[in-house]
């Protein structure tokens, strides 16, 4: 642990190149109605759970995507790798227009964007062993026609986890292995296919407190050595806060602010925000106290509020902010916010 | 005399493959209105630990030894009935892990806690559902959805209503087994504001079981950190958090990222916790102990005070940590 985390610390992320550009991504579900519902509406509701998100990611760098539960943020990241097809909107990854790929083209893109569970159990076949359970993408793709065919990248991809020696990891079974072992190997099976782009949705949340910090540090120093860039979704803000170089914070299908950590930790603009990073439990009792919190609940991704979808919770609510959806504005820096508070307070 | 003293308590669960020691030795106090915080990684003991206060072991779960009073009362070797009238619920209650996702669901909310009330008090039932309703008004739910269903609630809802449940009898203990785990953030920090101003308003004293380590730092006065069925180390929350002295609590600490801190790595410790059926010799913590000598495997440290008054710890090392060394570094 310390050797990472030594390493960690001194690398600070360069904003460059641009990996991919996501434009007005728009993830709509049907919603089930029964048969006199269906013959009352001609205009059946939709469940926005991805509506008109707009970002860039830049290469190499850490983006964590945080929000609460159902606030959309593994639709995101299915529709961002196609494993859902958007509602509309568009994704380009390196120039690509991946929403315009057929399924050839599209498995080929494949190799360079791959995906981490939560769930690093339900994920993993049990009766293979890790040196099979890593190769198998190699054999999807065709890239490998065995399990042994693929023995060198799999020993250089246990070494890249820090499974050091590999051999003595290559033919042990899930059950065999620590819960943070286990997600090495997910992690392990990712890079695989030397790929650019990971999504890793919430890969630690089911991990003990005690080795989150491995798993994470792991995908740090990943993105910092070999220039994998990284999505992190979760819903932990504190380790966000240590892990990411940016944060978008989603609420209700939108993104609602994005900047560095440090922007969205030492200066949020927007109302929910402040909120999130007030909700957050800090270990250190001088720290007294519950700060307080936003009212209520979050309103259903069917019928979300008119206006700003925060204006029913939010403690600054204005008459616009009941009509008016705010715009997605830049502020300092790269810090961007959709907030009428923020932008009548920057004039 | 604090409201609640456990000594040594030992409690096994008896199995084909021997004796799991969920709970071994165990010592600790819970003062009149205020909070003990059990931490600790999964499958360490809290949940044992708590139903061994409550005396609801499963068939296969043992006693071994220990005392454990209330008031200045032997609790643990009462009669079960007189424990089951004059103890359980009425004086400590629970509120069990994951227990949000155990109400009934056909039946009403608001009956299960009137039934609830039934159980340990003799009342009509017309009483019996002002004081559900006035329980629900309590713990933040309008008492007009005390005719819904639990598919109607929220999570957080669902949670809410069962420490209404766990308040029906008036209890002066709440004992709380990861009460908001399955929560989201805001939804915890909501029920967790809920529960201090409860206890603020009705006296209660609370042991809160969870891994979360920042929610006892900030709701917690106290905290006993479990480590393979043993309590490592024990203080009030200053003493611990700002100076631990046992090498598993300190890693423990260091784990949780604090999210106004500057930017660093999340660090974590190596290892994972030993099988409870044939724990390591000596101190159970010594495989994953950067500072473990011979003396540690050898010897299993007594439980101790350390520094201050009422800081004990299980460390046969604690004063090297006590002078400040980064156990963890590298
Ligand atoms: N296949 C689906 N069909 C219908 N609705 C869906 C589907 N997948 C997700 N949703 C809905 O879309 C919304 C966003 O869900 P999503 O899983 O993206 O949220 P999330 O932010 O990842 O939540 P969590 O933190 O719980 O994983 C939710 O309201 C969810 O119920
Ligand atoms: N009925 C039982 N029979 C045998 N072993 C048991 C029984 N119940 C629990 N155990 C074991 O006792 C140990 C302590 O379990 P316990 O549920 O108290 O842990 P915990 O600290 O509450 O964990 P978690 O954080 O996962 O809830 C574990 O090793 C568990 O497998
Ligand atoms: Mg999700
Ligand atoms: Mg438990």
């Amino acid at each position: 642990m310390g050797a990472v985390a030594a390493k960690a610390d001194k690398k600070q992320f360069q904003q460059g190149d641009v990996i991919m550009e996501v434009r007005n991504l728009t993830k709509y579900f049907p919603v089930r109605l029964s048969l006199v519902q269906s013959l009352r509406t001609d205009n059946p509701p939709v469940l926005k759970a991805v509506d008109d998100v707009s970002f860039d990611v830049y290469k190499g760098e850490v983006l964590g995507i945080v929000g609460e539960s159902g606030c959309g943020k593994t639709t995101l990241a299915r529709t961002m790798l196609r494993l859902t097809d958007a509602t509309s909107g568009s994704v380009n990854l390196e120039e690509v227009n991946v929403m315009g790929l057929n399924p050839l083209e599209m498995k080929n893109l494949r190799r360079k964007m791959q995906v981490i569970f939560q769930d690093p159990y339900e994920s993993m076949n049990p009766r293979m062993n890790v040196q099979t359970i890593i190769s198998e993408p190699l054999r999807i793709q065709g890239i490998a026609r065995t399990v042994h065919d693929a023995r060198d990248v799999v020993t250089s991809v246990l070494a890249d986890v820090e499974m050091i020696p590999p051999e003595e990891y290559m033919s042990r079974y899930p059950h065999e292995l620590s819960g943070g072992q286990r997600q090495r190997v997910a992690v392990a099976r990712a890079l695989a296919l030397d790929p650019d782009f990971i999504v890793a949705d919430e890969p630690v949340s089911m991990l003990d407190v005690s080795i989150r910090g491995e798993v994470l540090n792991l995908m740090l120093n990943l993105s910092r050595e070999k220039g994998v860039t990284f999505v992190y979704i979760t819903h932990d803000l504190a380790t966000a806060r240590h892990i990411c170089d940016r944060i978008a914070v989603m609420y209700l299908g939108k993104i609602v602010e994005m900047g560095t950590a440090e922007e969205i930790i030492r200066n949020p603009l927007h109302p929910y925000t402040t909120a999130l990073i007030g909700a957050v439990f800090v270990p250190d009792p001088t720290h007294r106290g519950i700060s307080e919190v936003l009212k209520g609940e979050i309103p259903s991704p069917v019928h979300p509020p008119a206006g700003c979808h925060l204006h029913p919770r939010c403690p600054y609510t204005m008459d616009i902010c009941k009509e008016v959806e705010p715009s997605f504005l830049l502020y300092e820096g790269t810090h961007q916010a959709a907030c009428h508070k923020a932008e009548k307070a920057r004039g | 005399m604090a409201l609640l003293e456990v000594r040594d308590l030992k409690m096994y669960y008896r199995t084909l493959r021997g004796h799991v020691r969920a709970v071994d030795s165990v010592s600790f106090d819970i003062e009149r209105g205020k909070a003990l915080g059990v931490a600790g990684e999964s499958g360490c003991g809290k949940s044992s630990m708590a139903s061994a206060v409550l005396r609801l072991l499963p068939s296969n779960g043992e006693y071994h030894g220990g005392v454990i009073t209330m008031d200045g009362e032997d609790i643990l070797h009462m009669p079960e009935e007189a424990f089951r009238q004059n103890v359980r619920w009425s004086k400590i209650s629970m509120v069990f892990q994951g227990a949000m996702n155990a109400l009934n669901p056909v039946h009403r909310v608001g009956e299960q806690i009137v039934e609830a009330i039934l159980q340990h008090e003799k009342m009509s039932h017309e009483r019996a559902v002002e004081r559900a309703e006035g329980l629900l008004d309590l713990v933040g739910i309008n008492p007009k959805r005390f005719g819904e269903y639990p598919h109607e609630f929220s999570g957080g809802m669902k949670q809410r209503a069962v420490i209404a449940m766990s308040l029906a009898c008036h209890p002066s203990l709440i004992i709380a087994d990861e009460p908001t785990t399955a929560l989201d953030v805001m939804v915890q920090a909501q029920i967790l504001k809920a529960m201090a101003e409860l206890r603020a308003r009705l006296d209660l004293s609370m042991m809160l079981i969870t891994h979360d380590l920042s929610v006892i730092a900030q709701t917690c006065d106290s905290i006993a950190v479990m480590y393979a069925g043993k309590i490592v180390e024990y203080g009030s929350v200053y003493d611990v958090y700002g100076s631990p002295v046992h090498p598993y609590a300190m890693g423990l600490v260091e784990s949780f990222p604090n999210i106004h801190a500057e930017r660093s790595a999340v660090r974590s410790l190596p290892g994972f916790p030993p099988n409870l059926l044939a724990p390591p010799s000596g101190c159970r913590f010594h495989p994953r102990c950067p500072l473990a000598d011979e003396e540690c495997m050898r010897e299993d440290p007594p439980f101790r005070q350390i520094g201050t008054t009422g800081h004990m710890a299980a460390c046969h090392k604690a004063e090297i940590v006590q002078q400040g060394v980064d156990v963890w570094a590298q």
